[in-house]
């Protein structure tokens, strides 16, 4: 009984560390958008009659950099709402 | 705390869950104010005075037509009824956690539908355009044993749009409601405007943009040969 406790407790910790270690993934995102919207920026300097469409392709651009930090968001979730670990201590 | 989806009731022995409701609510609210809103149009006779809804719904759908004539080419409007559709209910979608519900958008079933029939709309226009032959061909190019690859790069695309739109609906509720276990009183109002507001439309717009995006590079090939 203690040994099942010991080990739920070691299982929760060390999902609730891996979640948190998994969410540097966001640092990517982050230095990719930041990167395109100084680009959109730096387009819209140079062109402001275009700037509906240079706009609009940086969402798009950006939203699709975005991709790796959402997996690492929807894993970092499941490790602490879904934890698929823990299923299998009992 | 919880995110887990609530079961509602049970019909039969099929469990009806929060996003079903919401989404049936979604689709009644938006079918009946479109035929309420298109009432006038069928009766109108030409000189005939129109008030201000049908002006809004002709705002509305010409805005729309615009956008996609701008984004797919005059081809791309015989695409117009679905991705009109898909983003009005997306946004709807999105927007309806401001009312407390819980956004269908934030349940991996609802996302991964939408993917699906996205992605049958992008491998459908690109059969038609190619042809059996050409479609199976492209799958082989630029190698033979690149076929794996091509087809990984197929599926990744829905199970990308999916992911997208699921986790930041998803990631801004479980922000949000982290937030009124800290403070629930007049904070909250600011990160709504950026979580439900700008983060909503901006993923309804994105997840719609992308199966333009797809639609017309699936169509293009045939002008190029």
């Amino acid at each position: 009984m203690n040994d099942l406790l010991l080990a739920k407790a070691i299982v929760l910790g060390l999902s609730a560390l891996g979640a948190g270690i998994g969410m540097i993934a966001g640092l990517g995102p982050g230095i990719g958008q930041g990167y395109a919207a100084g680009k959109g920026a730096e387009a819209v300097g140079r062109q402001p009659e275009a700037s509906g469409k240079i706009t609009q392709t940086m969402l798009l651009g950006q939203a699709v950099a975005e991709t790796t930090g959402i997996y690492s968001l929807v894993i970092a979730l499941l490790l602490l709402f879904a934890n698929p670990l823990i299923r299998l201590l009992s | 705390m919880d995110i887990g989806i609530k079961t509602m009731f049970y019909l039969g022995r099929i469990p009806i869950t929060e996003t079903v409701v919401t989404t049936w609510l979604i689709m009644v609210v938006l079918v009946i104010g479109s035929m309420v809103a298109t009432r006038r149009f069928r009766t109108a006779a030409p000189g005939d005075k129109l008030g201000t809804t049908e002006h809004v719904v002709e705002f509305v759908v010409d805005g729309l037509y615009q956008f996609i004539r701008e984004t797919m080419g005059k081809k791309g409007l015989k695409f117009a009824p679905y991705i009109s559709t898909l983003l009005i209910f997306l946004v709807v979608a999105n927007l309806i956690g401001l009312l407390g519900f819980r956004p269908p958008t934030a349940d991996l079933n609802t996302t991964f539908g939408l993917a699906t029939i996205s992605f049958i709309l992008i491998q459908g226009t690109g059969l038609r355009s190619k042809g059996l032959w050409g479609y199976i061909k492209g799958l082989f190019e630029p190698f033979v044993f690149m076929f794996p690859l091509n087809v990984i790069s197929e599926i990744s695309t829905p199970v990308s749009m999916a992911f997208r739109l699921f986790g930041n609906i998803l990631g801004g509720m479980v922000i949000m409601s982290l937030l009124y276990g800290v403070a629930p009183i007049l904070i909250p109002v600011f990160p709504h405007v950026y979580f439900d507001l700008f983060s909503g439309i901006i993923q309804a717009f994105i997840f719609t943009m992308l199966t333009m995006v797809f639609v017309s590079m699936a169509s293009d090939e045939e002008e190029e040969n």
